[in-house]
């Protein structure tokens, strides 16, 4: 019964990103999308909450979004995923339901 | 329309400030028609929409608050507060209002909706669910 | 796969509905089908023919209303929430006695048992909001 969860808002704004790790079974996925995607960089303040839950939870982020706002590939944490909408749709159909963390 | 699907409804935000709360519990409302398995959470400022002694006469905006004693009627009776929320905003269960349902099978006995689980719990019971609605 | 869509989200403020509708494309694209668009909350706003962007903005709404039409999506915007902001159809014009409609080319107007309804028919429920 795996879960593919999205969270679209910064984590320097939100607690979105955080609630998603404490509420995500092993095994999860998480895929950052709109201002999520600020909570897939390095070097932040926030960088641990994504790096701390890598072991149990594979996170991806949604690329366009990443692109928009001049965030390069080589800014995000080793680990993060890059994917498209495609990649979203995959996500989607590959998990058995989604939770969105607005 | 045969299979019976867990319907589960994250509620995240608190009330008033924004109306998704209110929204959300409309659906609920209708939902309940469906004869779906229905269950609730109250996650991080979500936990705020229960809250009791809620009075928004001066606001002009509907207290919508005494609508969550109705949902035992429809029978939704599985309300999960999630512990980690309630503790990290200093309230506890005595904070919220007390919702009940009427067990048939136990001649009517009133018993309690909510539940307080821990974040642990709560991940499971997610995980469990077939449709999540956020809100 | 059978895909149902929530936006909660109007067309321009958030990114939601921009979101929704890129991933839509993709869905199509990969040969899914999209059961049902519902709009909620502030979402029923993209659901107006007077949108009328800057020429050099997308029209999200017409967006809304080409994609519907070429892979014959139900476009359905809440009555309930589109009462409150002021979202109308012929039928809604009449019920309540309004000098006009606004709704755009491809949506409806219905209630919320529709998006329930997405949820037991889809075999994805997807939320796109704020």
């Amino acid at each position: 019964m795996a879960i593919l969860h999205t969270v679209n808002k910064s984590p320097f704004d939100k607690n979105s990103l955080e609630a998603c790790v404490r509420l995500a079974v092993k095994g999860s996925s998480v895929l950052m999308i709109e201002d999520g995607v600020y909570g897939a960089m390095k070097g932040t303040v926030k960088s641990d909450v994504v790096t701390g839950a890598m072991g149990d939870v594979t996170f991806y982020v949604l690329g366009p979004d990443l692109k928009a706002r001049g965030i390069g590939e080589d800014k995000l944490i080793d680990g993060v995923k890059v994917v498209d909408y495609s990649g979203f749709v995959n996500l989607t159909t590959e998990n058995d339901k989604v939770q969105a963390w607005l | 329309m045969s299979d019976v699907k867990k319907f589960m409804y994250v509620n995240r935000k608190a009330p008033y400030g924004t109306i998704y709360a209110w929204e959300s519990l409309e659906v609920v409302l209708i939902g309940a028609a469906f004869e779906q398995d229905v269950a609730l959470a109250f996650v991080d400022d979500g936990v705020y929409q229960i809250v009791k002694g809620q009075d928004t006469s001066e606001l002009g905006i509907k207290n919508f608050s005494p609508t969550y004693s109705a949902l035992g009627d429809y029978d939704i009776n599985k309300i999960y507060v999630e512990k980690e929320s309630l503790e990290a905003r200093g309230l506890t269960v005595d904070d919220l209002l007390h919702l009940t349902w009427e067990d048939e099978n136990e001649d009517w006995a009133e018993k309690d909706s909510i539940q307080v689980v821990s974040s642990e719990e709560l991940k499971k019971i997610l995980d469990e669910s077939d449709v999540l609605l956020n809100f | 796969m059978k895909l149902g869509i929530q936006i909660n989200e109007g067309p321009y403020t958030h990114e939601a509905s921009n979101t929704a509708l890129n991933f839509c494309k993709a869905a199509l694209e990969a040969g899914h089908e999209i059961f049902r668009v519902f709009f909620y909350h502030d979402g029923v706003n993209n659901g107006t023919r007077y949108t009328t962007p800057p020429q050099d903005d997308r029209h999200i709404v017409n967006s809304w209303s080409e994609l519907a039409k070429e892979n014959n999506i139900d476009l359905v915007v809440c009555v309930a929430a589109a009462q409150r902001r002021g979202i109308v159809d012929e039928g809604e014009q009449e019920r309540n006695g309004k000098d006009g409609n606004n709704i755009a080319e491809g949506f409806r107007i219905s209630g919320l048992g529709q998006l329930i309804e997405a949820g037991i028919q889809c075999d994805r429920l997807v939320v796109f909001g704020d």
